[in-house]
């Protein structure tokens, strides 16, 4: 079982090791999308701070929905998502195992990104670090939900667009207590209550998205 | 060692290709699933495989339902579907390495490069994937399913794409598996020379006609 899980997480590390463009293209949107924000509304440090949450959280959530459309669908089209499924080990696995290897490559660099991105919107060293707490702890979630997407809209043409339609709204959480986590910090009220949530948050996803994924998967392949 | 199913039907949409199939292997059988394009050969064995839901009936594995019997069907049974499940990112001898992890195995490259050396791949252990054709792509499934060690193959056109000389390889080793006690259960359009095996033919359409000649055990019903 551990083996299993070991097998595929080490799998994805070795194809996005071979295929570097793929993964850093998200990494790129994401860096863009936040920096034209200081370009388009000024560089007034108090209104920066003020957006800084919501824009890099904004931004690592559409990141993600950029890199998550290819989760499962290559896997798909080369068969080896059937060979996978097949598998003695439970489905539930590949799922986790895919959100892990997932986050690695998607949510590991934009952590220590963030803070490079935080410093244009002129965050206090306090905030900076909230902000990549928040994003440690939520990133996680995306990899998570987004299985969830990746995997109903498998197959589908257009699938990219729905997936879209489909996981953005059950990021909203994730949004709302991660971008209110830096605000708090700001505002002075303390990040801890948000980022408590957050953890919750992800928590629960870790519970349930790989079996949610897993009978989606089973939906998708049939 | 038996496979069977049990009053089998599949719908694809609206049409229903096949209904009330029964059909029995045993160990030191193979299988031959004839019948022409869109009979429905490849969705028969995808709901042997348990990839696909049956519309009624089901798939016995020894007597259980391959639902029931699970892990112990898995782990006895290898399927080689229409695309290979080859990565093209990675070489031959990863893409093995890779499917034996999932099958919860672990091969060293010693153990993996002889079989891949078999299969006239020698030339090319260290190339992606990418860079090999059709046939020697199917090559490098063909050698991941040896290693497998199951004793039930499943196997979907395998001689598409491999020339005279694989086709000829591909026939030794069905021959050497069933003789060994193994099972094979296969479509393909090509003719097939396998003095010393115990073929059970099995005619799949729409419309089903009896047409089971050789043993006892093999009935179906229109």
């Amino acid at each position: 079982m551990w083996r299993f899980l070991m097998t595929v997480i080490r799998r994805d590390l070795l194809l996005a090791a071979r295929r570097k463009g793929d993964w850093l293209t998200a990494q790129f949107f994401f860096i863009m999308v936040v920096s034209m924000f200081p370009l388009g509304i000024g560089a007034d440090p108090e209104q920066l701070r003020r957006v800084a949450g919501g824009v890099l959280w904004v931004a690592a959530l559409l990141a993600s929905l950029l890199s998550l459309a290819r989760l499962y669908a290559d896997d798909h089209r080369d068969g080896s998502l059937e060979q996978m499924l097949l598998s003695p080990q439970p489905t539930v696995l590949l799922a986790l195992g895919k959100a892990i290897a997932h986050w690695l490559i998607f949510g590991l660099p934009l952590l220590l990104i963030a803070p490079l991105l935080g410093m244009q919107f002129a965050l206090p060293l306090e905030a900076i670090l909230v902000l990549v707490a928040s994003l440690a702890i939520g990133t996680p979630v995306l990899s998570l939900l987004g299985g969830i997407g990746a995997a109903l809209t498998l197959g589908l043409r257009g699938g990219g667009t729905l997936l879209t339609l489909l996981i953005l709204p059950l990021y909203v959480p994730a949004l709302i207590f991660g971008a209110g986590a830096v605000d708090g910090v700001l505002a002075g009220m303390g990040a801890e209550a948000q980022l408590s949530l957050l953890g919750a948050f992800m928590g629960m996803s870790l519970l349930i998205a790989p079996w949610v994924t897993a009978a989606a998967l089973r939906v998708s392949v049939d | 060692m038996q496979l069977s199913t049990h009053d089998l039907a599949c719908q694809r949409g609206d049409r229903r290709l096949f209904s009330g199939l029964e059909v029995c292997v045993r160990a030191g059988q193979l299988l031959l699933v004839q019948g022409g394009n869109g009979r429905g050969k490849t969705s028969f064995l995808r709901l042997l495989s348990g990839l696909g839901e049956p519309e009624a009936g089901e798939v016995r594995w020894n007597g259980v339902s391959i639902a029931s019997a699970g892990e112990d069907y898995q782990q006895a049974m290898a399927y080689l579907a229409h695309a290979n499940g080859v990565k093209d990112d990675l070489t031959p001898v990863e893409n093995v390495q890779v499917q034996a992890g999932l099958r919860g195995q672990r091969v060293s490259c010693a153990e993996i490069e002889p079989v891949l050396v078999r299969m006239g791949l020698a030339a090319c252990l260290d190339l992606p994937a990418r860079v090999l054709s059709f046939g020697q792509r199917r090559r490098v499934a063909l050698a991941s399913l040896l290693l497998s060690g199951a004793a039930l193959w499943i196997l979907d056109e395998p001689l598409t794409g491999l020339d005279v000389r694989g086709v000829a390889e591909v026939e030794g080793l069905l021959r050497e598996h069933v003789q060994g006690g193994g099972m094979v259960v296969m479509t393909t359009h090509q003719s097939l020379q396998l003095q010393g095996v115990e073929i059970v033919p099995l005619q799949i359409g729409p419309v089903m006609l009896g047409q089971m000649s050789l043993p006892t055990d093999v009935a179906e019903r229109g």
